[in-house]
C-alpha cells in the first residue's frame, strides 16, 4: 500500500515490465560479458545511450517544479556541440611522416567554453522569464529556434568532425568498467540530490513552484532563483552536448539534440514530477529519461520498422499518463466501489 | 427617486443556501423598485456574493422564492438569468481585453446576413448600446486599449443593451479613482433615469449614501435591515453590519501595555497611488497596533506598504531611527517584519508542502541557501511550534493543505516566530477560525508582546480589535481619520469613528455629489 503510494512507483514498475518483456523476447537481454576492462550488455548499451536524455531530464526536472518549462535544450545541445567542435576541431599535421591532430584550442579551455555557452543560453532564458516577465514557454521558444541558426553559424552551416582522441572519452570512454557519460550522470545525479537535500534549494523551488505569492512573502528572492535554475538546465543541456558529439565525433548544427526538449518533458512528466510545478522527483527523472530510451532500444532490436517506433513509444507513454492520472484512479476506484 | 410602481421589479423571499455543512445564507430578502438604486452592504462573509450567485443563476437556492415583476423565476444558469433580463458586472471585468469594443458588447449575438458577421450592423448596434450611457467610444479600438474604468462602462453597455430591467453592480468601484467613480456614478443615474433598478454593491459608505436610495444590510447570510438612506444614520449603517448596537454593554477590554512602550519603526506619509492616501504610523515594541476600518478601507493595504509586499510611491519608513528601503519582502524580512497575509490559501500557506516544510520556509529564505538547516533541526523546530501553538495535525510531515484553517493558520504563524521578528503584522489572523482558535491565538499574541515584540493587528471584528490592541488607528475609505489609544474606547466609540460622524459625513457627501 505505501509502496504504490510512492511517486516513483508507477514509472518504476513500467520500467521493470519493460524489461523483463525484453529479457522474455531475448534472451540475451540480461547477458552482462566482461571483455577488455570494459561492461558490455544489452542493459550497459541503454544506460549509455540513455546517459543525454537523464542529463537534460535531470536539468528540466527543477525547471518544471518552478512552474516553467524550457523548449530550448535542445538548441542549447547543439550550441554546446558546436562551440567544442569548433574550438576542439583545429587541422591534421603531419608529424614525422604521421597524420596527428592539433586541438587548436586546448581541450579543458574548449569544454568549459561550451559549457558556459550553454549556461549563458540558460541564463538569458532564466531573464527572459524571471526579469522580463515572458512565459517560459514563449521565452525559451525563442532561443529553440534562433539556437540552431546559432550553432550553425558556429559551425559555418557544416558538420564539423573532430580528430582529438581525448574529447571521445566523454561520450565513448570507460572508467571502471562503466561508461563514462554514467558516471557523469551519477554525479550530477549526486550534485542535485545534494543541493536538493542539504541545501535549502529543494525547499525554495518546491515552494515557489507550489505557490509562487506565498514564497515570495516569505522572503524568497523568486527571481534570482527563477534565473539560477534556467541557467542550470542550460548547462545541463551544455554538458549533454558533449556527451552526443564526443560520441558521434562530430557536431552537427542542424541536428545535434533534435527534439531531445520533447523526451526531456516526457522524461519529467513520466518520473511523476507534475507540470504544474511544486514538488519534483530527480530519481523519477532518471527512471523516465530510461523508460523512453529502452523502449527505442527495444522497438529496434526487435526489428521493429523504424516508422512504427514513434507510434508505439507515443501509445507506451499514454499509457503510463494515464495510469499516473488521479483522476481515472479516482474513476476506477468509483467503478470498483459501484460494482 | 423610488418610483410610484406598485410592483417591485425583484422580490427576494426567505432564501436558504446552505454549502457542506455551511450556511450561506438564511431567510435571505430583498425588494428592488423600478428606477431606484439599491446598496447591497455587509462585512466580508456577510452573503451578499452569495446572494447574488443565487440571483443570477450561478448556485440554485435551496428554499425560497424569487419573483421578477411579480413572475416567479428559478434561473439555473447565468444565461438564463440574463436572459429573464437581470443583468450583472462583476468587480473584475470578466470581458476579453483582445477584442474590440463592438465585439464585446456583442459576444454571442453578433448580427448576421447570409451566415456572415455583418460588420457594419455590429458597428451600428455597439454604438446604439453606448448611446444612452453618453460614453463617447470607438467600437473598433480593441478594449484591452481603455482604461478599466471604461471597460467597466462597456461590460455595462453590454449588460443593459440585452434590455436589462434590473443591473447587479458588484463592487464596481474597488479599483476605480475618484475620477473614474464619478463617471460610473453618471451612467448610473442615466440608467436610473430609465426606470432601470440598479443593485448596488459596495463597501464604501460615502458611495453608498451618494447614490443608493435605499439600503440592504446582510451580517452572517441574514438581511439584518432594510431601510432608505435618508433615515439611515452612517452610525446605524455600520452598527448594523458590524452586529453591535450601541445599546449593548461595553465589553472593558482595553489595557495599558505591561512594559513601556519603545519606539521601533516610524512612517511617514507613507501611501500608495490608488490604494492608501498617504499616512503617518508609529509602532512601537512591546505594544499592539490596532488598524481599524471595513473591509476596503485601507487596512490591509497599509500592511502591505510596511512589509515591502507592495512598493509606496511616497513617504517614508525608519527603522530604529535609520532610513528603511523596502523593495521586496525579503527586506522586510531581513530588517525582522514579519508578516501573516489575510488570504491564507493564496498567499499564506504552500498546500502541497508539509507543515514543517512551510514552518521554516521564511527562517531558511532569511538564513539563505547553504546556511540550511538541517533535517533535525527542522523537525524540531516544528515539533516545538507544533506544540506551542497547539497546531492539530497527524504530524510535522503532514501536507499543510490538509489541516483545517486554523491549524493552517497557526503553521503560518509560527513560520514568522521562527524568524524572531520584531514587527508582526497580522492580517485578519482569525477570519475563519472557530472560537477557541481565536481565543489561543489572540492569547499568544499577547503575551509576544509582552516579551517586546511588535505588533500590528489587524481585524473586522471590532471587539477583537479593541481587546487586543493598546493603541488604534481608525482608517475609513483608504484614509488614516484617527489614532487613540484603545483605553479611551469603547465599541460604540470606535463604531462612531469608523462611520464617520454624521456632520463629517454629510460634508464628505456634498463633495461626492
Amino acid at each position: 500500500m505505501k509502496l504504490t503510494k510512492s511517486a516513483q512507483f508507477w514509472p518504476a514498475l513500467v520500467l521493470v515490465l519493460l524489461l523483463v518483456a525484453n529479457g522474455v523476447l531475448n534472451p540475451q537481454f540480461f547477458a552482462l560479458t566482461w571483455r577488455d576492462g570494459h561492461l558490455y550488455g544489452a542493459l550497459i548499451d541503454i544506460l549509455n545511450r540513455a546517459a543525454p536524455l537523464m542529463t537534460v531530464a535531470l536539468g528540466m526536472t527543477v525547471v518544471i517544479a518552478t512552474r516553467g518549462i524550457d523548449i530550448s535544450v535542445g538548441a542549447v545541445v547543439a550550441i554546446a556541440a558546436a562551440v567544442a567542435a569548433s574550438l576542439i576541431g583545429g587541422k591534421l599535421v603531419i608529424v614525422d611522416g604521421q597524420q596527428v591532430h592539433a586541438p587548436s584550442v586546448a581541450m579543458p579551455l574548449a569544454l568549459l567554453a561550451a559549457l558556459a555557452a550553454a549556461a549563458l543560453c540558460g541564463l538569458f532564458n532564466g531573464v527572459l522569464v524571471a526579469s522580463v516577465g515572458i512565459q517560459p514557454i514563449i521565452a525559451t521558444l525563442i532561443l529553440m529556434v534562433a539556437g540552431r541558426g546559432i550553432a550553425q553559424l558556429i559551425t559555418g552551416g557544416q558538420i564539423i568532425t573532430i580528430y582529438h582522441p581525448p574529447f571521445f572519452f566523454i561520450g565513448a570512454g570507460h572508467l571502471l568498467g562503466l561508461p563514462f557519460a554514467l558516471w557523469l550522470v551519477a554525479a550530477l545525479l549526486a550534485l542535485m540530490a545534494w543541493l536538493k537535500h542539504r541545501t535549502a534549494l529543494g525547499l525554495f523551488i518546491q515552494a515557489s513552484g507550489g505557490n509562487p505569492v506565498a514564497a515570495r512573502l516569505s522572503g524568497i528572492n523568486a527571481r534570482g532563483l527563477l534565473i539560477a535554475v534556467y541557467a542550470f538546465c542550460g548547462l545541463t543541456a551544455g554538458i549533454a552536448g558533449l556527451m552526443i558529439s564526443s560520441n558521434v565525433k562530430s557536431a552537427d548544427g542542424n541536428n545535434a539534440g533534435q527534439l531531445l526538449e520533447l523526451d526531456a518533458i516526457l522524461a519529467v512528466t513520466l518520473g511523476g514530477t507534475s507540470l504544474l510545478g511544486g514538488r519534483f522527483s530527480l530519481r523519477g527523472s532518471v527512471l523516465g529519461a530510461l523508460i523512453i530510451q529502452t523502449l527505442t532500444t527495444s522497438i529496434y532490436s526487435l526489428g521493429v520498422p523504424p516508422e512504427v517506433n514513434l507510434v508505439v513509444k507515443a501509445v507506451v507513454v499514454f499509457a503510463v499518463c494515464l495510469v499516473q492520472s488521479p483522476e481515472l484512479r479516482g474513476w476506477l476506484t468509483k467503478r470498483r466501489a459501484a460494482s | 427617486m423610488m418610483s410610484t410602481a406598485t410592483e417591485p421589479v425583484l422580490e427576494l423571499i426567505g432564501i436558504g443556501k446552505s454549502f457542506v455543512g455551511v450556511t450561506a445564507l438564511q431567510d435571505a430578502r430583498l425588494r428592488l423598485w423600478p428606477g431606484e438604486v439599491h446598496a447591497l452592504m455587509g462585512q466580508n462573509g456577510a452573503g451578499k456574493s452569495t446572494l447574488i450567485k443565487v440571483l443570477t443563476g450561478v448556485h440554485p437556492a435551496d428554499s425560497g422564492t424569487m419573483r421578477l415583476a411579480g413572475r416567479e423565476i428559478r434561473p439555473e444558469s447565468p444565461q438564463a438569468a440574463q436572459a429573464l433580463g437581470i443583468a450583472t458586472v462583476y468587480q473584475e471585468v470578466n470581458l476579453c481585453p483582445n477584442l474590440s469594443v463592438a465585439e464585446n458588447i456583442l459576444a454571442g449575438r453578433m448580427p448576421r446576413r447570409w451566415g456572415w458577421i455583418d460588420w457594419r450592423a455590429v458597428r451600428r448596434l455597439a454604438l446604439a448600446s453606448l448611446e444612452p450611457l453618453q460614453i463617447e467610444l470607438d467600437p473598433d479600438r480593441t478594449l484591452g486599449e481603455y482604461p478599466v474604468a471604461v471597460q467597466q462602462m462597456v461590460a455595462i453597455a453590454r449588460a443593459v443593451s440585452q434590455d436589462a430591467r434590473l443591473l447587479i453592480l458588484d463592487e464596481p468601484t474597488s479599483s476605480l479613482d475618484e475620477a473614474e467613480t464619478e463617471r460610473l456614478f453618471t451612467v448610473m443615474r442615466r440608467l436610473k433615469a430609465r426606470g432601470v433598478a440598479i443593485l448596488f454593491v459596495t463597501h464604501f459608505l460615502e458611495q453608498a449614501y451618494a447614490m443608493a436610495d435605499r439600503i440592504t444590510v446582510m451580517r452572517n447570510g441574514r438581511v439584518v435591515g432594510e431601510h432608505p438612506s435618508a433615515e439611515l444614520s452612517r452610525l446605524q449603517l455600520v452598527s448594523l453590519m458590524v452586529g453591535r448596537t450601541l445599546a449593548a454593554a461595553d465589553l472593558a477590554g482595553a489595557h495599558a501595555p505591561t512594559a513601556q512602550p519603545r519606539a521601533l519603526m516610524q512612517a511617514r506619509g507613507l501611501g500608495r497611488r490608488g490604494s492608501l492616501q498617504p499616512l503617518d504610523l508609529a509602532i512601537n515594541s512591546g505594544e499592539v497596533l490596532g488598524l481599524a476600518g471595513l473591509l476596503g478601507s485601507g487596512r490591509t493595504e497599509a500592511a502591505r506598504l510596511l512589509f515591502g509586499a507592495d512598493r509606496a510611491d511616497s513617504g517614508e519608513i525608519r527603522l530604529d531611527d535609520a532610513p528603511l528601503r523596502l523593495h521586496s519582502p525579503r527586506d522586510a524580512l531581513n530588517a525582522g517584519i514579519a508578516f501573516c497575509p489575510e488570504e491564507r490559501k493564496t498567499e499564506g500557506i504552500v498546500a502541497e508542502l508539509s507543515v514543517r516544510e512551510n514552518i521554516v520556509l521564511a527562517l531558511q529564505a532569511r538564513r539563505g541557501v547553504f546556511r540550511h538547516l538541517g533535517a533535525r533541526e527542522q523537525r524540531e523546530l516544528a515539533e516545538r511550534y507544533i506544540a506551542a501553538l497547539g497546531i492539530k495535525t497527524a504530524d510535522a510531515e503532514t501536507p499543510i493543505g490538509q489541516l483545517s484553517g486554523g491549524n493552517q493558520q497557526k503553521a503560518i504563524i509560527a513560520r514568522w516566530l521562527a524568524t524572531q521578528p520584531r514587527l508582526l503584522i497580522l492580517d485578519e489572523p482569525t477570519r475563519g477560525i472557530d472560537v477557541a482558535a481565536k481565543q489561543e491565538i489572540m492569547e499568544r499574541v499577547l503575551a509576544l508582546c509582552s516579551e517586546g515584540l511588535a505588533i500590528v493587528f489587524i481585524s473586522a471584528e471590532l471587539e477583537e480589535v479593541l481587546h487586543t490592541s493598546h493603541r488604534i488607528v481608525v482608517l475609513r475609505d483608504r484614509r488614516k481619520v484617527d489614532e487613540l489609544p484603545a483605553q479611551t474606547l469603547d465599541e460604540a466609540g470606535l463604531l462612531r469613528i469608523i462611520a464617520g460622524h454624521d456632520t463629517v459625513g454629510a460634508a464628505t457627501e456634498e463633495r461626492a455629489t
